[in-house]
């Protein structure tokens, strides 16, 4: 986790609010050091993580974690972290019985299909042992990413409704959160991925947008971050907005005002 | 406002955005018809129950009927808290409802009814449900009967938003700027002008509705003829102003770069003692030295 970020979003591992729905988006760059950052956090504040690695290895996301101070292997062990990794599991989905059901079972319907099995997946991940006493503090499903899913065939609306009983099992039901990564191509003729951007908005409570600089690549200012709190209550404080720039350094990201870039003052 | 979005029956579209969400202003509609002694349906997709009836009071949600479609829409979980007849069948029940009485009917959201039904089906079945109920009682009265929809703006195309928008008796477009909400009302009545109103307001945590102001409607609009003149010269630390002296002096200064015709006198007269001077030309070797003049052949 990054102590900067930290500050910027006024959490600490201790103290964070729970039954949020936390949207990342980046834009022209990066936005995979916005979940090592979640994954890393989580996991210090002592929560269970479902984590549905779509993107990249086991081996790489740990090799992140271990700079951030977080072992995934040890978390794993310990029942503290369940990972899907999805370049492993779609291949053996096929050597797999086709009467169980698999957490990607829709790569093989033909027909668009939903995420139904996913769901089931995350939700026997998550839900406490019957016994009722859990060393957790609350649990929290993290997504990297969901454009993949709209790569793989899926429609806007399934990853919506998968979204949707994510949100009604971890955050209304069991009071955890949920974080998750969709890119943001500003392409005029995916809208598939601009409804999936712009439905999840409406649900998030927080949005963290990393976007590229307008001027292109810079050496010392690698983007933009922007963060939006969204005030979906009247009880809630205000919709609130900030911009910072960031660069990323190898066990950290540190965060700047506008125009006030180490190397440039 | 809040009277004259409630005034008519129909369909009532609420349009929200990324940027400023519109449904504070749908709980605060249903607060001010439970206030009145309607009963409310709430067909609820988006949130939670716990989440929706935040902020009403006991009184206002014991007017409230939640229908939940948040939980388990598709009926995937199986354990028979499902709604058996998905988001149609609910619809199609509410249509069909025998409470006497004016009704409000409130989707949150129509965009997600979009997404899992048909755009002609739901269309149908909203002007349906818009419809004046007659009551089977001895006076036959009619019963206003009026639909709130919640709808975002940016997840449909211009084919469905058309579609719900001829549907809409009244639209409100709810955008938000540096902070403050505004609402821009298109009410469509028949037989009558469409007219446009705009209001700035924001909603306090008990849902009440705090008005800013109402902007003139579009035709009332004049530009303000009295501008006020403001002297610049006032209230300076330096003075601005000249005396006659100094304006007479400033007027008789000649500019060292303007030529003047007592200028030109003054470079041109030679002065008494002094030597007219010459120019002795030694040609080199190398210069082509012309006698014509070249600019000879120029008619000026």
């Amino acid at each position: 986790m990054f102590p900067e970020l930290n500050n910027l979003l006024g959490t600490t591992p201790d103290g964070t609010e729970q039954g949020k729905l936390t949207l990342l988006c980046d834009a022209k760059t990066d936005g995979s050091f916005l979940v090592h950052h979640f994954l890393s956090f989580y996991l210090k504040a002592n929560c269970k993580v479902c984590f549905v690695a779509l993107v990249q290895s086991f081996s790489h996301y740990n090799i992140v974690a271990q700079k951030l101070g977080v072992s995934l292997t040890a978390a794993r062990e310990q029942g503290q972290l369940v990972f899907l990794e999805g370049l492993k599991s779609s291949v053996d989905i096929f050597f797999h019985a086709q009467e169980e059901p698999h957490p990607l079972q829709f790569l093989r319907e033909a027909s668009a299909g939903n995420l139904q099995s996913l769901y089931q997946f995350v939700r026997d991940s998550l839900k406490p042992v019957d016994s009722g006493e859990t060393p957790w503090k609350f649990p929290v499903l993290l997504v990297d990413n969901l454009s993949v899913l709209l790569s793989l065939g899926l429609e806007a609306v399934a990853v919506l409704d998968f979204m949707q009983y994510c949100r009604a099992t971890v955050c209304c039901e069991l009071k955890g959160n949920v974080v998750a990564l969709v890119h943001d191509n500003r392409d005029a003729e995916d809208k598939e991925n601009g409804i999936l951007l712009n439905g999840l908005s409406h649900q998030s409570h927080l949005v963290l947008r990393a976007e590229g600089l307008a001027t292109g690549f810079c050496k010392d200012v690698h983007g933009q971050l922007r963060i939006l709190w969204r005030r979906l209550q009247p009880t809630a404080r205000r919709d609130q907005s900030l911009t910072y720039q960031y660069k990323i350094q190898d066990k950290n990201v540190s965060f700047f005002a506008k125009g006030m870039s180490p190397a440039i003052l | 406002m809040l009277d004259s979005l409630l005034a008519v029956g129909g369909l009532v579209l609420l349009r929200d955005s990324v940027e400023c969400e519109g449904r504070s202003l749908l709980k605060a509609l249903i607060k001010k018809s439970a206030l009145r002694g309607e009963q409310i349906h709430v067909l609820g997709c988006e949130v939670s129950e716990e989440e929706f009836r935040e902020g009403f009071g006991p009184d206002i949600n014991s007017r409230v009927v939640y229908h939940d479609l948040f939980k388990d829409p598709l009926n995937w979980s199986k354990s028979g808290e499902a709604v058996p007849e998905g988001p149609l069948g609910t619809l199609r029940t509410l249509c069909r409802r025998t409470d006497p009485g004016p009704v409000t009917i409130a989707l949150d959201s129509v965009s997600w009814l979009l997404f899992h039904l048909p755009c002609i089906t739901l269309c149908k079945t909203l002007h349906a449900l818009s419809q004046p109920s007659v009551s089977s009682g001895a006076d036959s009265l009619v019963d206003q009967v009026r639909v709130l929809g919640l709808l975002h703006e940016e997840l449909h195309g211009p084919g469905p938003m058309g579609a719900l928008s001829t549907l809409a008796q009244t639209e409100v477009t709810v955008s938000g700027k540096m902070g403050q909400t505004s609402a821009s009302i298109l009410y469509r009545r028949p037989q009558q002008r469409a007219t446009y109103q705009t209001w700035w307001f924001s909603i306090l945590p008990d849902l009440s509705v705090d008005l800013r102001e109402k902007l003139p409607l579009h035709s009332e609009l004049h530009p303000d003829p009295h501008t006020t003149q403001v002297d610049p010269t006032t209230d300076l630390t330096f003075n601005l102003h000249l005396s006659k002296k100094e304006r007479e002096a400033r007027d008789s200064l000649t500019l060292p770069f303007q030529f003047s015709s007592e200028k030109q006198q003054a470079l041109l007269r030679r002065g008494p003692g002094q030597t007219t001077s010459h120019i002795f030309y030694e040609p080199d070797a190398f210069d082509d030295v012309d006698q014509e003049d070249p600019d000879d052949d120029l008619d000026i």
